[in-house]
């Protein structure tokens, strides 16, 4: 009888959803490496390996300026840090990579080696979104891996409704928009409509590489090279798709929800 | 049958010289893949290839039954040729997508309308087919839809409830992946086909892969095919007990959606524990695979494996078990077999009308060659069948996973590859979850893609979705649509 055995299962089982943020966050699988980080300091002289390696085109090397690498665009194929000769550019395992603004994500310079981490919102969003975020989702030219693994937070072991957190039906209930995919030119006139349609004051997420600069069809004529082409985006979350972690980490982080405050930008851990 | 055809043989993940594909003059070219499509053969891909001032067409076809695959091509012209769809509707949209990257006219064809045509603002979706009539309205739905799912637009006829007919317009997620490959490969050419669907990651990669490994006149390493083997297993472990889950949500039965949910997480935390990424990016490149997996890792794997396998069956029994649930599935959102056979169904929704359509058995390539799974086919074409099929397929592919990752091929994890061969067409089939991967490459004389072609399977089997709504309740649209599950990202390209 499935209505007993269900219950019986359930109560075997127990609370499944995790303990993060209060508890430790789940480990990231041994081979995801998590975000980068770059010490230009350690590139040897006239060294131009990792540039001609990265499909996105995400490490650039302007004349007598350090190496600069934009994990926005980066899709995290680990390419450029197999090839780096003096391990300049590294994984660190952390699952935290979301900002705020589109220059935090750019690594490489003394100070800058890793991402600038989101600050929360001001006080007054804060006020109204805090406890209580409504969000609708835009997909928009990406492969819907992105979409996938946000959906994923509704599922029970992350249940992102006990942080308020929701994503509704109808663009008239949010607060805001999460987007994925690099905008097609296709989705141009929706995006802009739905945009429109959320009641201010409202924010904008980007997810994914894609909907940050384009992910891995960066440059197609067909494309806008990301969200910021269109609306103002108020939080960057880096990946290809990024782990359902690291948006929970950047969600989490937008409405001041996490203990752990914004890393120093020197290279601490 | 096949050996009397005049179009040239191949095997899959074979290929052949440009110009030992016969030509003849396209109204030729049209009366005899009709002919080959009479005596049942399947057509897997139909497209264009520009040459000099005029466009040449391109006919790859399935024996299913003799395991081969045969392709024939037209001589260049321009302007109109007779349609195919006229007797074989299963050529329907590709004779759509011909006119819009080639302008070539089907004089024939009874709705010929864009494709994912790019204008701008949103795809030119034409003129919709109406229904007329006191009684009848129309529902439309999308771009923007109310979950967290890709964009497209629906377009219903209905009399109250029922749908008399459901015209499905999509385009909103054209990336441009094919334009986007002439003169490739490119640096950024792997990561574009890992993200043509997103969640068929390991499928298409494996039919990219495939395609470069035969145009270089080799094949990847024992070890690497397995491992992809594996890889596409888990791939459809996680989306099929994603799609039971979903299925349960829509007729609002809970347990077995949360379970459901859950449990698709666990089977794409496995194939993070293989390369680092939920969705396999990174693991297939031309030439083998990038990471390997050790005997520990296995062991892990596969204890890991078990669990969500008992897991997923105990969730999916509830549902089963469950009368209400089967009351909801049956005799819902029906494609006839003949109706499947007529428009080229693939994958799960082709089994589960009955036809015996799967690439790992027909055309076996890779470590298919040396293991299989059984395929899993069930009558009825209704949202019941659909399901059935994926549950039986959970099980075997589980079955299959647990047997292959008892015998591992031994060896090398990758080889280097000669550069692609000049004036050569190859093509590759892979089962992907949905069904159907076909990857096709023409080289130019330099041994760059000179035309390059993907068909998802969702690009066959949105008119299967269109066909099921006919005389169903509109409110039924969820299970139906979640019933076939198709890719919006792998149709637009
Ligand atoms: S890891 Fe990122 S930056 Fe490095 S090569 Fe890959 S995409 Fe480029
Ligand atoms: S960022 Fe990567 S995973 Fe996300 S939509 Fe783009 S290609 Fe897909």
């Amino acid at each position: 009888m499935f209505v007993i055995d269900t219950i019986t299962h359930r109560l075997k089982r127990g609370c499944e959803t995790m303990a993060y943020p209060k508890g430790p966050a789940p480990a990231l699988p041994d081979r995801h490496g998590g975000a980068l980080k770059v010490d230009a300091s350690k590139c040897a002289d006239g060294c131009n390996a990792c540039i001609p390696v990265c499909p996105t085109r995400a490490i650039a090397r302007p004349p007598g300026k350090p190496v600069a690498l934009d994990l926005g665009r980066c899709i995290f194929c680990a390419a450029c840090v197999e090839v780096c000769p003096t391990k300049a550019i590294t994984q660190t395992g952390d699952h935290r990579m979301a900002v705020r603004r589109r220059e935090d994500l750019v690594l490489g310079e003394s100070g800058k080696e890793q991402v600038r981490l989101a600050v929360a919102l001001d006080e007054k969003l804060r006020k109204l979104f805090g406890r209580s975020l409504r969000l609708r989702q835009v997909s928009a030219g990406g492969c819907a891996a992105c979409e996938a693994d946000t959906n994923v937070l509704g599922t029970i072991g992350w249940d992102l409704g006990r942080f308020g957190i929701q994503f509704v039906a109808s663009p008239r209930h949010a607060d805001g928009l999460l987007i994925t995919g690099a905008v097609s030119k296709n989705m141009e006139l929706a995006l802009k409509k739905t945009y429109d349609a959320v009641a201010a004051p409202k924010i904008v997420i980007a997810v994914g590489a894609c909907a940050i600069a384009g992910g891995p069809f960066i440059g197609h004529p067909q494309i806008h090279n990301g969200a910021s082409a269109l609306v103002p985006v108020d939080l960057f979350i880096p990946g290809c798709p990024p782990h359902p972690l690291t948006i929970l980490d950047g969600l989490l982080r937008l409405l001041d929800r996490l203990e752990d405050k914004p890393r120093v930008a020197s290279g601490a851990n | 049958m096949s050996a009397s055809t005049p179009f040239a043989l191949l095997a899959n993940a074979s290929s052949l010289p440009w110009a030992e594909v016969p030509a003849w003059p396209v109204t030729e070219f049209v009366r005899a893949t009709a002919g080959e499509l009479t005596r049942g053969a399947r057509l897997c891909a139909l497209f264009g290839v520009p040459d000099g001032a005029g466009t040449r067409l391109v006919a790859v076809l399935a024996f299913d039954a003799d395991n081969t695959l045969a392709v024939a091509r037209s001589t260049p012209f321009s302007g109109a040729y007779p349609s195919l769809t006229v007797t074989h509707p299963q050529a329907h949209l590709f004779e759509r997508e011909v006119l819009e990257q080639h302008g070539l006219t089907p004089m024939g064809h009874p709705w010929l309308k864009p494709v994912r045509q790019n204008n701008g603002n949103a795809p030119a979706n034409g003129e919709f087919f109406r229904v007329d009539g006191r009684e009848v309205h129309e529902v439309a739905v999308g771009p923007v839809h109310a979950g967290i799912i890709e964009p497209g637009h629906f377009r219903f006829q209905c009399a109250g409830e029922e749908v008399l007919h459901l015209e499905i317009a999509l385009g909103y997620q054209h990336r441009g992946v094919e334009e986007a490959l002439t003169g490739g490969p490119h640096l950024a050419t792997m990561s574009q086909m890992e993200t043509v669907a997103g969640d068929t990651t390991i499928a298409h990669a494996t039919a990219h892969a495939t395609l470069m490994e035969s145009l270089a006149g080799t094949e990847a390493p024992l070890r690497a095919q397995w491992l992809r083997a594996i890889a596409l297993e888990l791939e459809r472990l996680a989306n099929h007990t994603g799609d039971m889950g979903a299925l349960a949500n829509d007729v609002a039965f809970l347990p077995t959606s949360s379970a459901c949910g859950k449990i698709r997480g666990d089977f794409l935390n496995l194939t993070a524990l293989i390369c680092g990424n939920r969705f396999g990016r990174g693991l297939v490149r031309p030439g083998g695979c990038r990471h390997d997996l050790e005997p520990e890792r296995a062991a892990q794997l596969l204890e890991r494996l078990k669990t969500a396998l008992a897991d997923t069956e105990q969730a999916v029994a509830w549902f089963w078990d469950s009368a209400s649930v089967r009351a909801r599935f049956e005799n819902v959102g029906v494609v006839f077999p003949a109706q499947a056979a007529e428009i080229g169904l693939v994958g799960p929704a082709a089994r589960a009308c009955g036809l015996v359509r799967d690439v790992r058995y027909d055309h076996p390539a890779g470590w298919h060659r040396f293991a299989q799974a059984p395929v899993a086919v069930w009558p009825g074409g209704d949202v019941f069948a659909r399901a059935r099929v994926r549950s039986l397929e959970i099980q075997r592919s589980g079955q299959y996973l647990c047997e292959q990752l008892a015998a591992p091929a031994e060896g090398d994890l990758r080889s280097e590859l000669a550069p692609p061969a000049p004036d050569t067409l190859a093509v590759a089939l892979v089962e992907g979850w949905r069904g159907e991967v076909c990857h096709v490459a023409l080289t130019d004389a330099a041994g760059r893609f000179r035309r390059y072609k993907i068909i998802d399977p969702s690009f066959h089997n949105w008119t299967g979705l269109a066909l099921a709504l006919r005389g169903t309740a509109i409110s039924d649209f969820p299970i139906c649509n979640k019933s076939f599950n198709l890719s919006y990202c792998g149709f637009d390209l």
